[in-house]
């Protein structure tokens, strides 16, 4: 049976099936109109996010091990597309590119020229697909909305690309050791009720692929393809997959409190002991699919006359990311570390009334030296508090306190 | 509505856009300040320009990049006020550049100082303003709005900082600032032979000032960090309560627009949550080393 009634909106909700072949009409169709569909793809023994042209550029029958500062890609004995889960690449290459052009300059003698509109205001520049969404970065996803696209000001090159995505998501079936998304709330399966946004969903079966339907967008798309009601059968299967990537997951977070005990040991010494380790390579805040810092240079040509506002990845952990004319604000790596985890885990709180991490492990597999953040906030949490600590009234006291904004 | 759906909704205003403008009269202040007055290239767009008192502006040298400088004043022909410290990239390009250069602008950015509540209160406040240094930069203009809406007042003091009586900025006005109903105290860190007046840390003339009324005493600061740390303390000490004290940070600033992360102080972001602080929201996170 294949879809007929897509434009009463009935459809959002439903779940079909489909062959695993189906994949290859679902990138075709999305291809034909006008998506660039990216997906994961195997290079340099990692599964990094590219452009998917066909179904053979899918990942079929790998499998992760992860841990800290450790990601070996192996075969499996499936022959699954979608038995991995997370590799350093997030979707927020693509929403929010490592470099784009925001403005540009140019002389005319001694005047200058300027331009904001890029070639990121075309109505089809930049429409991506996404193939391969887990949970846990549908979350990311939903966070930088929030950073680029909820304020007093919002980002035009995100808002752009954001608002021509089509997201595929992938219900997670395994789960890494460094997994920890249900700690977060954020996973492993995508859900509607958690106001994951998707146009479609997928739980692969070893015989096919469960499709659920998340929106009018999405629909149209299924529709496309050859599709008909799941069996009793097949769906028990889906359930009893996603439950098994609920068991695998060991990795915890406790996140009772967190931000008022965090910002209650800002002086707590465990930083010290993380600061030795710490290399402040950045890594962590580049596979991070939420991290959003960011620093503009200008880029110019030999002659001087034509400029770029150039916008690249920056990190808390750079020495020269919070320089100022009276020195560096955070001189050692010991600031530099507790400025990233604080932000992550409770002044996001504050700043975008949701929690900064999503639970994807990423920050804990390319470690370089295996920091686990999950492990520094059960040391704090665990460890008496150092008499340096600053009392900060806990959130839920409705005074004036000392965070700017209290919520409830 | 759903998040994507309000995406496409939404207006897009884009923060990118740079705005040209032209150096059309500068001011020496000390040896390294100069005020720069900008004009806008387009003359709606001088007209449609609004900021308010605390606010701040991105100044872009192409080539050079953009450094975020407090807004001093608007001048009668529409043009803009810059008091600038001469001191890193940006600033000496532009000061190099000097009358007539062309550059951009993007702004304005940041919450102001919060005039229209002192203004509207029951009972009229007495306005107690302590600058160090350029750190007058960011009070010029509201120094000038105070003392236009003078009646509002009670009273409205100046305690001004600077390092010698070489470096006090915008000499050339403050007398007329005294004449138009506001009260300046003046103290120097290192007099000359010609300095006759108070030489010592701001904090003196604070501890000093006849204040009837400490509950309704507002104290507007901006300054070196740890100028305004004591400048806070001793206000506290007066009696003046924490919830009226207001000061201006300065953190590493690049985007403007909250998104760049560059200069969060715990769970603020200065340029779009600041510069303007009411002090109890940054009190325990100014406390803080390395934060």
């Amino acid at each position: 049976m294949t879809l007929k009634k897509v434009t009463d909106g009935t459809h959002c909700g439903k779940t079909f099936f489909i062959d695993k072949l189906e994949l290859e009409h679902l990138i075709a169709h999305l291809t034909s109109s006008g998506y660039t569909v990216v997906g994961p793809k195997v290079e340099d023994n990692v599964i990094v996010y590219a452009e998917i042209n066909n179904l053979a550029d899918l990942p079929q029958g790998y499998r992760e091990e992860q841990s800290g500062g450790q990601y070996r890609l192996s075969k499996s004995p499936n022959s699954n597309y979608f038995e991995f889960n997370l590799g350093p690449h997030s979707w927020k290459q693509y929403l929010f590119p490592p470099e784009a052009v925001l403005a540009s300059a140019k002389r005319s003698g001694n005047r200058w020229e300027f331009d904001s509109s890029t070639e990121e205001n075309g109505e089809f520049a930049n429409k991506f697909a996404f193939l391969g969404v887990r949970a846990c970065e549908l979350a990311a996803i939903g966070v930088q909305d929030r950073v680029f696209a909820q304020g007093t000001y919002v980002d035009p090159i995100y808002c752009n690309r954001r608002s021509n995505s089509f997201l595929i998501a992938v219900n997670c079936t395994t789960a890494a050791a460094t997994c920890f998304c249900t700690s977060m709330g954020t996973g492993p399966s995508c859900s509607r009720e958690r106001e994951n946004e998707f146009d479609l969903a997928l739980t692969e079966l070893d015989t096919g692929f469960l499709i659920e339907i998340g929106s009018e967008k999405g629909a149209a798309v299924a529709e496309l393809l050859n599709s008909r009601e799941p069996n009793e059968i097949e769906l028990q299967a889906g359930k009893s997959l996603l439950a098994r990537a609920v068991s695998q997951i060991s990795k915890q977070l406790n996140t009772t409190n967190l931000r008022d005990i965090l910002f209650n040991n800002l002086e707590h010494q465990r930083w010290d002991e993380v600061a030795s380790r710490c290399l402040a390579c950045t890594n962590c805040t580049q596979v991070c699919p939420t991290c959003f810092c960011s620093t503009v240079t200008d880029v110019t040509d030999l002659t001087g006359e034509q400029i770029e506002r150039t916008r690249h990845w920056d990190s808390c952990f750079n020495l020269d990311f919070a320089y100022m004319v009276g020195g560096t604000v955070r001189n050692d790596r010991r600031s530099r570390f507790r400025q990233w985890l604080v932000h992550k885990l409770a002044s996001w709180h504050d700043q975008f009334d949701m929690s900064g991490c999503v639970g994807c492990g990423r920050c804990i597999t390319w470690c370089p030296v295996g920091i686990d953040l999950t492990e520094e906030v059960y040391a704090i949490r665990n460890t008496p508090p150092s008499k340096r600590s600053l009392p900060v009234q806990s959130s839920d006291q409705s005074k004036v306190c000392a965070v700017g904004k209290v919520r409830s | 509505m759903r998040p994507r759906e309000s995406l496409r909704n939404r207006q897009v205003n884009d923060p990118w856009h740079i705005l040209p403008v032209q150096i059309v009269r500068t001011i020496a202040e000390t040896t390294d300040v100069v005020t720069f007055e900008f004009a806008f290239d387009d003359p709606t767009v001088a007209q449609e320009y609004h900021f308010s008192p605390g606010q701040f502006n991105m100044l872009y040298v192409p080539g050079y990049g953009e450094a975020a400088i407090s807004i001093a004043g608007k001048t009668p022909r529409n043009g803009v006020l810059h008091t600038i410290r001469i001191v890193g990239d940006v600033t000496h390009a532009i000061a190099r550049g000097g009358l007539g250069m062309h550059l951009g602008l993007r702004g304005p950015f940041g919450n102001p100082w919060p005039v229209e509540s002192l203004c509207s209160r029951v009972k009229k406040p007495s306005i107690v303003v302590i600058a160090g240094g350029v750190g007058l930069a960011p009070l010029r203009d509201l120094i000038l709005t105070l003392i236009d809406r003078r009646k509002d007042f009670a009273s409205i003091h100046l305690l001004l900082g600077a390092r010698t009586p070489s470096d006090i900025l915008y000499r050339y006005e403050i007398d007329d600032w005294e004449l138009a109903g506001l009260d300046v105290h003046t103290t120097v860190d290192r007099s000359n032979s010609r300095w006759r007046g108070n030489v010592g840390v701001v904090t003196l003339l604070l501890e000093r000032l006849s204040l009837p009324e400490c509950e309704s005493t507002f104290v507007l600061t901006c300054g070196p960090e740890v100028m305004m740390r004591y400048a806070t303390k001793t206000s506290m000490e007066r009696g003046i309560p924490d919830s009226n004290i207001w000061l201006a940070l300065e953190r590493n600033m690049n985007c403007g627009i909250g998104i760049c992360g560059h200069c969060q102080l715990g769970p603020q972001f200065l340029c779009k949550d600041g510069p303007v602080f009411p002090f109890a929201n940054v009190r325990d996170w100014l406390r803080v080393q390395d934060l």
